[in-house]
């Protein structure tokens, strides 16, 4: 520990620490650009020069370590007059143009103008202009404005992985720019928005739509991936006009996914349904909810009078709260139906666990692990944040390695690699379990049969990274989760994470899928593969929302009678005998559970959308007008208290209560590699017109195969194909994947192009287009 | 790290690629980033100037972004980034230059050649730069031939002797 003393203030700090750091620790303000706690340091902004005793001219604060011993002085004379020196240099070339700029009000160089700023300046000269750059759908630029602290730049290369933004030229003529003809395209690009401390970059979903000042500021919780990052919802006149994170080092740190960031676009569109609607005589008339009610407790109690409680099965999104999910199973189980499905894009059903399935541990915890092996996952589009949470925990030691069905780059350095073909998801897993047991030389897991497993190379590789390694942990990615081997899957990183003393982690794909699974709404298994006479559908899109989206729309179709409970209108049109309109995650309260297992609760940001109701209302009434016990609830909160009820965390457990026999099957002939794409996820999401612009929701509209596949198919790059699953076909664009294994075509599932194919695993045939 | 884009035909000559691959040797192996000032230089000396296909070319071949290298490539002035003549003359006009007459030795070429720097002539011979500091100052003025070749005392007779070698 160093003695230091900062504006007369005596603190001890450890050593290797910053004047800045030890500024921070007492609440010193010192003014600065280039800074940011997150990422490394530059120094080349000088805004946060202080005076140092005995130093011969004042020193960067963020650049200086602290010596025993050292006075720092943030305000004498010399640090003001140097403050003011670089600030009137940092103003030269910045425009005067404040009253139409995006950031005024939250620009940190106008705060700091006016607290250490001189109000004119010696410069008289021309101010130089830059080109603006085209950086995609998300971030608008005004490049005369940059200050060139290199925030954005190093945020880039060292939060996302990969450096997308560069200072190109020198001296007056340096410019922030992406490389010529590139946009970014980073997942978790829009942070550079909250980075830039002056009007650079700007949000150009909202650029010009509001300031500052009027937005409110409220909290919420990120309804889509399984994080449950914190946000702050900023809302004028009873609509949502911006998503910024809310700081949460436990779980988003400061950052925000894009899907998080951007997807409120939606609660805004023209797709939203506000009024509750009938189908009568193939008309679709709109109706009250006092009518509409009735016809729905009326049609569903008919249904299970004619056909039994087996013949209604309700299906909702896993990124529904805890609340909705409690009362919808609530409803169902007084109408005694039992399948409550929030899980429709699994295949397997046959997992059953002690408790409910997590992380495994906290997000903290799973940084602090010296080896992780992911399995089945496309990290970056699944979880964004967890992502960049891994790929800094590399960055200090971590050896991360991949069992997976592509060679998407993750950013990051490996420790090893295994790909293989989509349906031998579970032999890759086998490969690495016997490498451990030939390793350890242990007998096998039982009930795993290893003898036909061939262990390749990097298969060894990731068995010797988990290799002496106390903190360790097996993750089960998305399309783990999806395979129809899932419970084979399941048990041999269960056995893997049991040889290696690691935890075995359930990352989850939803916002609320360990709330989901607390609640018990994941019965009934496929609730399509024998069309059902009834269905409720909560915030679910059969078609896009279910493992195998043709079979689930055709069993809608069939089916006499369907609730559709949505914010959109959608497609439900065709299918839906009514529609209710029901509040998206912010316009009602409400609690989600997030992957490590924690509670987050959160109010409505805004009122609802015409005669929208929020879902745990409309289950309360329905539950009166049925005359069940048990629906006098007063707030969501009751609600919440009722549904997670005692220690929540005690009933998180990931061991499986029976064992699950495993051995290795081959596979050939062309397979579908069926991937929920990041920006089709949910009925929000689809709906955001700016995400839907990105590369990543383009490369969505593609098949994507490998060069010697693409050959065999007699296919050309960037030609048409076309491809075919069971019944139904669909004509997309060919793009060569060097990641993929032969054989291997991915297509996209849950996506309007798509909607016609099968499974998201099976065989397929690809055409010339 | 990779991308999924590499370009998959070279454009480099494999003696060029060799170089290369002796530059990277130079560093340790997760570091191949060090190496792109000497990749960069190499494609040049081959291809005359850099174009942005090249610089990204080169930026996968090291496995580095190709905004790392476009950085690089843009900050040095010794890398040409637009097409240069025959011979590329660079004249220091840095403060000890200039005190000892580089501002007359690149006003006489200008003259002589009938361009400005950054300019090429019209038989596409000569193309005038003006360079920093080359760390010659007591040779001063000096002037580069082709990056590589220094020389020195540019005098207008000296001028027009060298402008006669390279003819």
């Amino acid at each position: 520990m160093l003695e230091i003393e900062i504006d007369g203030k005596k603190l001890t700090v450890p050593g290797g620490s910053t004047v800045m750091d030890a500024a921070n620790s007492i609440g010193v303000h010192i003014p600065h650009f280039c800074y940011h706690k997150k990422l490394s340091i530059a120094a080349n902004c000088r805004m946060c020069l202080v005076q140092v005793e005995k130093a011969p001219k004042p020193l960067p604060a963020c650049a200086t370590p602290v010596t025993d011993g050292m006075k720092v002085f943030t305000h004498s004379d010399q640090a003001v007059t140097a403050q003011k020196g670089v600030m009137e240099f940092l103003l030269i070339n910045h425009p005067l143009d404040c009253p139409i700029c995006d950031q005024g009000g939250e620009c940190q160089l106008q705060d700091l103008a006016v607290g250490y700023g001189q109000s004119g300046s010696d410069y008289a000269e021309e101010k130089r202009v830059v080109a603006n750059k085209d950086l995609g759908p998300l971030i608008s630029t005004d490049m005369t404005r940059c200050i060139h602290c290199s925030r954005c730049v190093r945020f880039t290369e060292e939060i996302a992985g990969f450096q997308e933004l560069g200072m190109a030229n020198r001296g007056e003529f340096t410019e922030v720019m992406p490389f010529i003809g590139k946009t970014v395209n980073s997942e978790i690009s829009g942070n550079v928005i909250d980075l830039c401390p002056v009007g650079a970059l700007t949000s150009k979903p909202f650029r010009y739509t509001a300031r500052t000042w009027e937005l409110s500021r409220r909290k919420s919780v990120g309804a889509h991936d399984g994080l449950g990052s914190n946000l702050i919802v900023q809302v004028k006149n009873n609509k949502v006009m911006r998503v910024l994170p809310l700081e949460n080092e436990a779980i988003n740190e400061c950052w925000l996914s894009d899907r998080d960031r951007y997807s409120y676009e939606a609660l805004n569109s023209q797709e939203r349904l506000t009024k509750p609607m009938i189908k009568q005589g193939g008309v679709w008339q709109e109706a009250d909810w006092q009518t509409a009610l009735e016809y729905v407790a009326n049609g569903l109690k008919q249904v299970v009078a004619e056909h039994g409680k087996d013949s209604v099965a309700a299906v909702a999104s896993a990124n529904s709260t805890v609340e909705e999910l409690f009362t919808l199973r609530k409803l169902m189980a007084g109408l005694g139906v039992e399948a409550v499905q929030a899980f429709a894009r699994n295949a397997d059903f046959s997992v059953k666990t002690q408790g409910a399935k997590w992380l495994g541990q906290s997000l903290e915890e799973l940084s602090q692990n010296e080896a992780v092996l992911i399995v089945g996952s496309t990290v970056r589009k699944e979880q964004p944040l967890l992502a960049q949470r891994l790929r800094q925990a590399v960055k200090k030691g971590m050896a991360l390695s991949l069992v997976n069905v592509h060679g998407d780059d993750l950013l990051t350095k490996l420790a090893g690699e295994v790909i293989v073909r989509p349906d031998q998801l579970l032999e890759g897993l086998l490969q690495v379990v016997k490498a451990v047991v030939e390793l350890k030389s242990v007998a096998a897991p039982a009930g795993i049969d290893l003898a036909n497993v061939v262990v390749s190379d990097a298969a060894r590789a990731i068995a010797n990274s988990f290799e002496g390694k106390a903190k360790a942990a097996v993750l089960l990615g998305n399309i783990a989760q999806t395979s129809a081997r899932y419970a084979e899957i399941y048990a041999a990183a269960a056995a893997l994470a049991a040889l290696t003393g690691a935890k075995l982690g359930v990352p989850a794909v939803a916002a609320n899928s360990v709330g989901a699974e607390l609640i018990g709404a994941d019965l009934g298994g496929n609730v399509f593969a024998a069309a059902k006479k009834a269905y409720v559908f909560v915030g679910v899109e059969p078609e896009f929302d279910a493992h195998n989206g043709s079979q689930a729309l055709a069993a809608a179709k069939q089916a006499e009678m369907v609730v559709v409970m949505s914010a959109f209108q959608s497609c439900a049109m065709d299918y839906a005998d009514v529609l209710l309109p029901i509040s998206p995650f912010t316009e009602t309260s409400g609690t989600f559970v997030n992957m490590e297992g924690k509670a987050q609760s959160f109010n409505g940001v805004v009122r609802p959308l015409g005669e929208t109701r929020p879902a745990w209302k409309v289950f309360r009434v329905l539950g009166n007008v049925l005359g069940f016990n048990g629906f006098d609830y007063n707030s969501s909160e009751e609600i919440r208290d009722e549904a997670l009820a005692g220690d929540t965390a005690a009933r998180l457990n990931n061991t499986l209560t029976s064992a699950v026999a495993v051995s290795a099957k081959s596979a050939q002939g062309l397979v579908r590699l069926g991937e929920v794409p990041v920006y089709q996820g949910d009925a929000i999401v689809r709906r955001a017109p700016s995400l839907q612009a990105t590369a990543d929701a383009a490369l969505a509209t593609t098949v994507r195969l490998n060069a010697a596949t693409i050959a065999k198919l007699g296919l050309v790059d960037g030609g048409k194909a076309i491809v075919k699953q069971g019944q139904g076909s669909a004509e997309l664009t060919v793009k060569l994947d060097a990641g993929l294994l032969d054989d291997v075509v991915r297509v996209a599932t849950s996506h309007p192009l798509t909607r016609d194919l099968g499974e998201m695993v099976g065989a397929v045939e690809v055409l010339k287009g | 790290m990779s991308t999924n884009n590499l370009t998959t035909h070279n454009l480099l000559s494999a003696e060029s690629l060799a170089q290369i691959d002796r530059e990277v040797a130079k560093y340790p192996a997760d570091q191949a980033r060090s190496a792109v000032m000497g990749a960069l230089r190499i494609a040049q000396v081959e291809k005359r100037y850099l174009t942005n296909d090249m610089i990204e070319f080169i930026a996968n071949y090291l496995g580095i972004a190709p905004m790392m290298a476009y950085e690089v490539a843009t900050f040095y002035n010794m890398y040409d980034m637009k097409p240069v003549g025959k011979h590329k003359l660079t004249v220091c006009t840095n403060l000890p230059c200039a005190l000892s007459g580089g501002y007359t030795t690149a006003n006489y070429l200008k003259q002589k050649l009938g361009i400005d720097f950054n300019e090429t002539t019209a038989d596409g011979k000569f193309t005038l730069k003006e360079g920093e500091c080359m760390g010659a100052c007591g040779y001063a003025p000096v002037m580069l031939v082709n990056n590589h070749s220094m020389c020195n005392h540019m005098t207008p007779e000296a001028i027009d002797k060298k402008l006669a070698e390279l003819e």
